[in-house]
């Protein structure tokens, strides 16, 4: 008898515009957040994502059948999809929120992401995600997920082989003893660590030919998802500024110092 | 007078007639305050591609080109990797059409290229903007289908090309070149000299203007394609003040034999070429020496709003801002005249005014610009490891390259006498 063929693997690369890793932060004169009015880009975490989907078709060739980018986010949130495809991601999906919308928070889109990978027809086989967004640092979003599919995860990676004739994926996590190898089923959520890749500047041929891949405009009402934030920000200011320290002449001098500023645990 | 309201009539109607701009606009969703029924946009709007383009090759050039400006300075000699990169890049056939490996975008396109390069090296931006501007377009106009089938594709994949114009004795009086094409049997012959070649030493393709019939003056110059196989010597490098990194040398060439095929656009055209390529080599030139002047901005600005004398950060005092404020205003001058040509080019309006205009410009304000970031930065600036000092020498070659400012005057001039009288 035959074996039947591997299945054709389908990525999915979820990615979130955030504000670009080189501005300089100032709180708002309201306190209620950041100045929003800077550079935005591609989640640093996110493009490692796409490079990832990308390498590995470019390692497994005809065994990937789609990659496709989606992203939750305002109008403007259509750049960073246009970039990922420039980077060689096949087709995207826009799930488009009102300019004024709040944030969604990683559960919201968690729930939306899922609802994304339902109404794929031809399922989706493998999720990759940046580990955090560097606006919030959550890093909620990947994990979120998996536990919502019931499928499994391997955040942090910073390697990735993907089997598909066997459907399994063996995963390099860093964590905070140093590495752990994971042999995980499909289908898999990946977040990815910085050691992961260095994603490849979107040559001008390849921009040029993302103009022709299409982008499907979706709404959080057609994907039956409530994406209210959860979380009220009370109040965001800047961390206190350094003071300068001091210097002592010698070690009596330095404990006597460290006494006065009420740290209990020196002793003569 | 009354040809100066002909000629302004002339042109609102041509503007008139013309639609949308070039297709590549078209799809553009750049400005989302842009209405439906208006076409017309500030001179700052750029495609969604042109902006992709821009954050790319800025990308590129930050991380790829930013680490080796300075030994490539030093040791007057451009990376291999670089030229490598810029290829894989899909910068060295920008308006190439993709049957020959091109990526078929806009002359803006590459005008935005040739800027954002220059911002970290003018070296690699000349380079770029040469290849682009003057060895590919002149086989993408004026070409056989043949010519540009054996040659864009490699121009657009992997080999550098070259333009051979001036000789010793011929710069500004470009037609007064002396190399000499004597025909024997289907192939050329070609003797002479050419100096001052941006590109040579790394090139394999070469666009060389020879003399075919001196009797007949300049309508005898032809232009025509030649390989580095051919035997094409490459002679003396030049040790420069700027673009070190640009190698400059004087080519030979002792009975060169060049096939007959290898006539660009038909004998005794070589002066038109010229004259037309020359003319968007002004707005690349002019692009390379706004990118410049942006890089030195925006490499000693920064610094004077850290750097503190008399517990302010120098920046600050009125003085410097009011430099500061002048130096951007220079450069937003600058911008314009560029990139409102290089539109004007795209719509098939006459630009050689305003491409003169803009070449002459950046390359003033270039040499204003970078001169006062050395000042700014105090004694810092002043050495090489900061690279700002690198700006200014590298600025100088605008004024002469491309067409000399002088010519750029004369040309303007004669616009304007041509308007008024």
């Amino acid at each position: 008898m035959r074996p039947s063929a591997a299945r054709l693997l389908n990525i999915l690369v979820p990615i979130k515009r955030a504000v670009d890793y080189s501005v300089k932060i100032r709180v708002n004169p309201q306190q209620t957040g950041i100045d929003l009015n800077v550079k935005h880009s591609m989640n640093p975490f996110d493009e490692i994502a796409v490079e990832e989907a990308v390498r590995i078709r470019e390692r497994l060739k005809d065994a990937v059948k789609s990659i496709k980018v989606v992203t939750i986010g305002p109008s403007k949130s259509a750049e960073t999809l246009r970039t990922a495809l420039a980077m060689g991601a096949d087709s995207a999906i826009h799930v488009e929120i009102p300019d004024s919308a709040p944030p969604p928070e990683p559960l919201g889109i968690a729930k939306a992401l899922r609802a994304v990978i339902e109404r794929q027809k031809e399922g989706v086989d493998l999720v990759i995600l940046g580990k955090q967004a560097i606006d919030d640092d959550a890093g909620q979003t990947g994990q979120m997920l998996a536990g919502l599919m019931g499928w499994a995860q391997a955040t942090f990676a910073s390697k990735v082989e993907v089997n598909t004739a066997d459907k399994v994926a063996n995963v390099t996590r860093e964590i905070d003893g140093g590495l752990e190898e994971l042999k995980c089923q499909l289908p898999l959520v990946v977040t990815t660590d910085l050691r992961l890749n260095e994603p490849r500047y979107a040559s001008l041929p390849n921009i040029m030919k993302a103009k022709k891949k299409p982008i499907e405009k979706l709404s959080a009402t057609d994907l039956g998802v409530d994406l209210t934030p959860r979380l009220e920000t009370l109040k965001v200011t800047e961390p206190p500024k350094r003071v300068g320290g001091g210097k002592v002449e010698n070690v009596d001098e330095l404990i006597a110092k460290l006494k006065e500023a009420g740290i209990t645990a020196v002793k003569a | 007078m009354f040809s100066a309201t002909r000629s302004l009539a002339a042109r609102s109607i041509r503007s008139r007639v013309l639609p949308v701009r070039s297709a590549a606009r078209a799809f553009s969703s750049s400005h989302a305050c842009r209405s439906e029924s208006s076409t017309l946009n500030s001179l700052d709007t750029f495609t969604d591609e042109e902006q992709m383009l821009r954050e790319s090759v800025k990308r590129f050039a930050t991380e790829v080109v930013g680490p080796k400006v300075r030994e490539m300075d030093e040791k007057e000699s451009m990376d291999p990797a670089i030229i490598k990169g810029l290829f894989e890049q899909g910068l060295m056939g920008i308006e190439t059409s993709a049957d020959h490996g091109g990526s078929e975008s806009s002359f803006t396109s590459a005008i935005i290229a040739i800027e954002e390069l220059a911002k970290i090296d003018p070296s690699v931006s000349v380079m770029c903007d040469v290849h682009n501007t003057l060895v590919n377009t002149i086989f993408r106009k004026y070409a056989t289908k043949e010519q540009q089938d054996e040659f864009l594709p490699q121009l657009s994949e992997s080999k550098l090309g070259s333009f051979c114009l001036s000789e010793p004795a011929s710069g500004s009086d470009a037609f007064a070149l002396q190399t000499r094409a004597k025909k024997d049997g289907d192939h050329w012959i070609i003797n002479g000299s050419k100096m001052w070649i941006t590109n040579s030493y790394e090139a394999e393709i070469f666009l060389i203007f020879a003399n075919v019939d001196p009797s007949k003056g300049y309508k005898g110059i032809t232009c025509f394609v030649a390989t580095k196989d051919m035997g094409i010597e490459i002679a003396k490098k030049e040790e420069k003040l700027g673009i070190r990194a640009s190698s400059t040398c004087t080519l030979n060439f002792d009975d060169l034999k060049v096939p007959a095929a290898n006539v660009i656009g038909g004998e005794g055209n070589g002066y038109k070429i010229a004259i037309e390529i020359l003319n968007e080599g002004r707005i690349g030139i002019a692009a390379q020496m706004l990118g410049l002047a942006q890089g030195a901005f925006d490499k000693a600005v920064p610094y004077t709003y850290t750097r503190s004398q008399f517990g302010q950060p120098v920046g600050t005092f009125q003085g410097m801002a009011f430099q500061i404020a002048q130096a951007a205003i220079e450069i937003e001058s600058a911008r314009l005249l560029t990139y409102n040509a290089a539109r004007r080019k795209e719509e098939g309006k006459s630009f050689t005014k305003e491409a003169a205009m803009a070449k002459y410009w950046a390359s003033v304000i270039a040499q204003r610009v970078s001169g006062q970031a050395i000042e700014w930065a105090g004694g810092v600036g002043f050495t090489r490891e900061t690279g700002i000092e690198k700006f200014w020498r590298d600025s100088k070659i605008g004024a002469i390259y491309e067409g000399t400012s002088n010519i750029q005057l004369q040309t303007i001039a004669r616009f304007i006498q041509k308007e008024y009288s």
